[in-house]
């Protein structure tokens, strides 16, 4: 019948000889297993019509034109990759308008045919074509009493889920009514369906309905299965909609059931819900341990179908151990005995002779082996068992089974954190050595570098790290970056002492320096600059480091760093004297990148103070015009200024200005949480304990913090060296929250909020009520991919959603994200926005707080003249009212003014106020559980226009028609700012709710001066 | 488990079962990754590989590759010998079963992972169970249908 028969029956032949289950290693049979050959019918299902058959193979045979020696039908070189693509187009076009012509139709369809062309569409899909109808017929096959037709709708619906509500409904009342059919084949599909869709609006109608199908007495074992796991996914999806309650203590005991099936799918579905509500489901740990305990010593056979290649029950002893892991050990010393005697048994079971040589046996019992050994790990109380446990994985790391030694790595892992059991990993160091430098897998070398990582402590440190680094040279540049964190945090933790760590970072930039991130030089120049001990041999160090022709840039800058602190150490040996310090460094100037070459700018400056001799030669270079007219606006900047600071400045001022780098107050290592972050939590073996120490004088009471911390350098002259960071490489590794636009948005909602030499970060917003959508606009300001991109929002007190973002930004390209925002009640933080992205490997890390302040969610309010009046007079309580004066920067602009108020989101209400120099708004601020009324005014004070230092206080002034209403001290603001330009009034009144009244006020008094050009004295009252 | 992949040798997706929620750009990206990376790791190398924060099980059964994606806490081996049930299941239902069988009768390779599988867990890991239900089935049809056929 089919012409593909012919093509295949050799392979046929050969495969039947070799009978019995075409199953098994595909490498060992070179992939003829698996075998080929047309589909058959089983003996028993002749009756079993193939609906899709006719049209499947048409597809087949226009994609892969069939070669008589290729092995497998889509295989073989016969590929008409171009053509038959489009054939294949141009036949499931045919197809589909066949379909859609027949489900139009006049005549009605009988159940066959449309069970045949559902198929067909499903069919179609799969093979990666969108699909826009059927959906109807598909529900439509629900409903009938057949059951393959059936079937197909329930997987039709359950692979294409649409979230038309309509068919939602549709659907629902199918699954409603085989759930009610008492008929547990089809219960069973109605339950398939829910689990697999999942979907919320299945959640809702029937979470209440499962739990009670679980439980009844006269439910089918096969359909109790089906409702366990529907529950459980349901669970996942939307716990707050299955109900907890009575039918719990019920489910616990399913453990104890007879039939083998139903226990395995309700132990997943115990474990799901005891690691939500470990208490409601305590009680289930004695079972657990009484079913694994009867699993363990029955003999193989014992439970029938359930025993796989020898093994008993190894799907359900998985899942009960997983459970166990939800709880502490057994109090109960009776029954944590038993357990403990079940693990001795699974642990002696490991090394008994397999009972057969097939990889499913010794898979299966090692999965139980290992899930037990997670246990152990788990309870992390039996000293004897860890050993064992360790043994045991020690004895995997030399199996020939790749599988298992990278499982072994990997399990090891958690051994070496736990006390009772690190040394015992130890022992196997050398083993783990080896298998970084034999495995032939790049994971499961992955997995010896994480447990070096892991077992190392001081005793092995200086043996690991050298391995490590070794490895270093010859690693895949995927695990890279990570070898080289880990190194540094491992050199940096173990140093006894310090030459030591000095030059394994120095290994490290010159072995891989293309993968050191600035982390990792920042650090090494914080442990050299808090320890006074190892200063001169750093300095010695990089200064023969800097000798070799072609050394790296991140060596350039530790080098420049290191010199400029501390190069008069070794100043003294003529082979290194000030001179040759500054021409090693300065040959190396013109093949660094801008951010380091201000950074040896600043190196050049400080060797000014530290070595007389060699002003003039430095005064040189600065005055070259390469320095002076240097493109680069930074390092023209600083050429200019060190070269002038040099010139004017007394020895004296020098000195202090360029001042010795003072300690850096001691903080966790920025490295280890980096690895943190690129590892995940949770997959760290516990290093908490790398807050050591880095600090020569702990007491240091300067005021910044490191170089990591990246804050505008304060006007100290000591920072000058924090400077360069600050100017030029601080989107490296800022972590601080970059405000600095933020008041820029108090009156408007668009502009650009962030902008280092790689990012500009532009915000659209738009608000309505207490909602509001801003779209944040990422531009790449660089000609280089940015790669992992990711941001997130934090946020307190409002809900703010946003959308994913792609992970690339190409060069030059802009990038769009939509933010929905939700005012939920009244607040004061403002949202952050942290992202994340690598840009030339280093991975940068900025953080900007966005504009979104409470006024956002005025809405403008219109208001006539006595209105406004009299609810101002209403406001009087002390709790309803902020004010506050501040003085004028700039002479008053009524329009200006005007825009400001109407961009602060209230509503400008003209010809209220008697005054007509004064401004009044109106407005409601609204919030998801409440709306605060606002009224607001501005008083430009014209007195204190004039320079008469006389002028009356505003309260008594004739244009301050309120100022009776002034508490007195208010007037003594006024007065203090008697006679500056433009001084100005705002009132504020609202019901604010709880206390918050004045904080809010005065931030809005704060957002107001920063523009500087409205109000210069802010009344606002509380 | 979050979800399962059946592929061909040439990178042809056979079934896709998703156990967590995804749009279908989203799983149209992962499968592609997935199989690029799988397909191009070499025959004797470890059938576990971290992926995003997932693990990835896999194993080769002649044209067709397996693969499932099952979270940190997850056991690898037993989720190897998931795939194993299942193709055994498909062999002893389809009788020596190839990557034919399941591009003709895909809607049986769905149900028959169904009735195996269900939310990512393991349902039912009797064999002859799980095929029972699957020819009840087919049963329940023959009569149904003995009308018309």
């Amino acid at each position: 019948m089919f012409d593909l028969e012919v093509l295949v029956t050799t392979e046929r032949e050969r495969s039947r000889k070799r009978g019995g289950l075409a199953l098994g290693d595909p490498a060992a049979s070179s992939g003829l297993r698996f075998k080929n050959r047309r589909p058959e019918v089983p003996a028993s299902g002749d009756n079993k019509v193939k609906i899709c058959h006719c049209f499947i193979r048409k597809l087949l045979c226009c994609s892969v034109r069939l070669n008589p020696d290729a092995t497998f039908l889509s295989g073989g070189g016969s590929f008409k990759k171009g053509k038959s693509k489009e054939a294949e187009i141009k036949r499931i076009n045919k197809e589909l308008a066949n379909i859609r012509s027949k489900f139009k139709g006049d005549k009605a369809l009988d159940g066959y045919s449309k069970k045949k062309y559902v198929c067909k569409l499903l069919f179609i899909f799969l093979l990666g074509h969108d699909i826009d109808f059927g959906h109807m017929e598909a529900v439509n096959l629900l409903s009938s009493n057949k059951y393959t037709e059936k079937q197909i709708g329930y997987l039709f619906i359950s692979v294409l889920v649409n979230s038309n509500s309509d068919l939602i409904r549709l659907i629902n009342n199918g699954i409603k009514n085989d759930l009610a059919s008492r008929n547990p084949t089809f219960m069973n599909l109605a339950l398939h369906c829910i689990a697999n869709v999942g979907s919320r609006e299945m959640a809702e109608a029937f979470a209440s309905e499962i739990p009670r199908v679980l439980v009844a007495g006269d439910t089918m074992d096969s359909v109790k299965q089906s409702a366990a796991l529907c529950l459980l996914r349901l669970n996942r999806t939307s716990p707050d909609l299955v109900p907890m309650g009575e039918w719990t203590t019920r489910v616990v005991h399913l453990l104890n059931d007879q039939h083998l099936g139903v226990v395995t799918a309700a132990t997943s579905l115990i474990t799901t819900l005891a690691q939500k509500n470990p208490d409601d489901f305590k009680t289930s740990v004695s079972l657990a341990v009484a079913r694994l305990s009867r699993i363990v010593t029955s003999a193989s056979i014992d439970l029938q179908d359930y025993t796989y290649y020898f093994v008993a029950a190894p799907w359900l002893s998985v899942k009960l151990l997983r459970l166990l892991q939800c709880y502490p050990p057994p109090e109960d010393a009776a029954l944590r005995s038993r357990l403990t005697e079940c693990l001795e048994t699974i642990l002696n079971k490991a090394q008994e002779p397999p009972k057969s040589k097939k990889v499913q046996h010794s898979n299966a019992k090692n999965a139980v082996l290992f899930e037990a050994i997670a246990l152990i790990i788990h309870h992390d109380s039996e000293p004897t068992l860890l050993v064992r446990a360790c043994n045991q994985l020690g004895q995997f790391l030399q199996h020939r089974e790749t599988n298992l030694r990278y499982l072994a790595l990997e399990s090891m892992c958690t051994l070496a954190s736990s006390e009772f059991s690190h040394e015992a990993v130890k022992t196997h160091m050398e083993t783990v050595i080896n298998a970084l430098k034999t495995e032939r897998d790049v994971s499961v070398r992955q997995r010896a570098v994480d447990l070096l990582y892991a077992m190392c402590d001081r005793s092995n440190a200086k043996q690991i790290v050298a391995e490590m680094l070794s490895y270093l040279e010859t690693a895949d540049y995927s695990i890279r970056e990570e070898i080289v964190l880990k190194v540094a945090i491992l050199a940096e933790k173990y140093a006894v002492d310090y030459t030591w760590y000095v030059d394994t970072i120095l290994n490290l930039i010159r072995i891989a320096g293309d993968y050191v991130s600035e982390e990792v030089w920042y650090r090494v120049i914080q442990i050299v600059i808090n320890r006074d001990d190892v200063q001169g041999y750093a300095a010695k160090t990089v200064f023969e480091a800097l000798q070799a022709p072609a050394c790296h840039e991140n060596l350039v800058k530790v080098g420049g760093y290191i010199l400029g602190e501390f190069g008069n150490l070794i100043a003294g040996d003529s082979r290194s004297s000030p001179l040759v310090q500054f021409n090693l460094l300065h040959s190396k100037f013109h093949l660094c990148s801008v951010p380091t070459r201000a950074l040896l700018l600043s190196a050049y400056i400080k060797f000014i103070n530290l070595f007389p001799e060699v002003k003039a030669t430095i005064q040189d270079v600065l005055r070259s015009d390469s320095q002076l007219r240097n493109a680069d606006v930074e390092l023209q900047q600083r050429a200019v200024e060190y070269l002038r600071l040099s010139c004017i400045a007394s020895t004296d001022i020098l000195a202090t200005v360029l001042e010795e780098m003072p300690p850096f107050p001691e903080r966790e290592s920025s490295i280890l949480a980096k690895l943190k972050k690129k590892k995940g939590p949770g997959k760290l073996p516990d290093m908490d304990d790398s807050r050591r120490s880095v600090n020569g004088s702990t007491d240091s009471t300067h005021s910044f913090t490191d170089v990591l911390n990246l804050n505008p350098a304060p006007s100290s002259g000591a920072n000058l060296l924090i400077d360069v960071f600050s100017e030029s490489s601080a989107p490296a590794a800022a972590t601080d929250v970059s405000e600095e636009n933020f008041p820029r948005f108090v009156c408007k909602n668009n502009g650009v909020i962030y902008e280092n030499q790689l990012l500009q970060i532009g915000l659209k917003s738009e608000y309505r009520q207490n909602l509001g959508r801003m779209y944040v606009f990422y531009g790449n300001k660089t000609s280089t991919q940015f790669l992992s991109f990711s941001s997130s929002v934090s946020s307190s007190d409002l809900n703010v959603h946003s959308k994913a973002v792609d992970p690339v930004i190409e060069g030059g390209a802009q990038m769009q994200q939509i933010l929905n925002i939700e005012c939920v009640s009244d607040f004061s933080d403002a949202p952050v926005l942290n992202i994340q992205f690598r840009y030339g490997g280093a991975l940068q890390n900025i953080a900007v707080k966005l504009p979104v302040m409470l006024n956002k969610f005025f809405q403008p309010t219109e208001m006539m003249s006595q209105d406004f009046f009299q609810r101002w007079k209403q406001l009087g309580a002390p709790q309803q009212e902020v004010q506050k004066i501040f003085k004028a920067k700039h002479p008053m602009d009524t329009e200006v003014a005007k825009a400001k108020i109407l961009g602060f989101g209230v509503a400008l209400l003209d010809g209220v106020d008697p005054n007509p120099a004064n401004f009044v708004g109106a407005g409601v601020v609204h919030t998801k559980t409440t709306q605060v009324g606002c009224l607001l005014r501005l008083e430009p004070n014209m007195q204190a226009q004039t320079p008469n230092g006389n002028a009356a206080p505003p309260a008594t002034d004739p244009s301050f028609p309120f100022g009776a209403g002034l508490p007195g001290s208010h007037l003594g603001i006024c007065s203090r700012c008697r006679g500056e330009q433009g001084d100005g009034f705002v009132g504020l009144k609202g019901t604010w709710p709880k206390s918050h009244e004045l904080k809010v006020a005065f931030d809005l008094a704060s957002f107001l001066p920063p523009d500087g050009r409205v109000c210069e004295r802010l009344l606002l009252r509380t | 488990m979050q979800f399962m992949l059946l592929f061909s040798r040439q990178g042809k997706l056979r079934l896709q079962k998703w156990y967590v929620p995804l749009s279908d750009k989203e799983k149209k990206k992962i499968t592609r990754e997935l199989v690029q990376t799988v397909l191009a790791r070499k025959p004797k190398m470890c059938s576990f590989l971290e992926w995003r924060d997932l693990k990835i099980v896999y194993k080769r059964y002649a044209s067709l590759y397996f693969c499932c994606a099952i979270e940190d806490q997850d056991n690898e081996l037993i989720t190897l010998e998931i795939i194993h049930r299942y193709v055994e299941l498909l062999d002893k239902y389809f009788g020596s079963v190839c990557e034919l069988d399941i591009i003709f009768n895909f809607e049986k390779a769905y149900f028959i992972l169904d009735e195996f599988l269900l939310g990512g867990e393991a349902q039912e890991t009797s064999k002859k169970n799980v095929l029972k239900a699957i020819e009840q089935a087919d049963l329940s049809y023959f009569s149904f249908s003995r009308g018309w056929i």
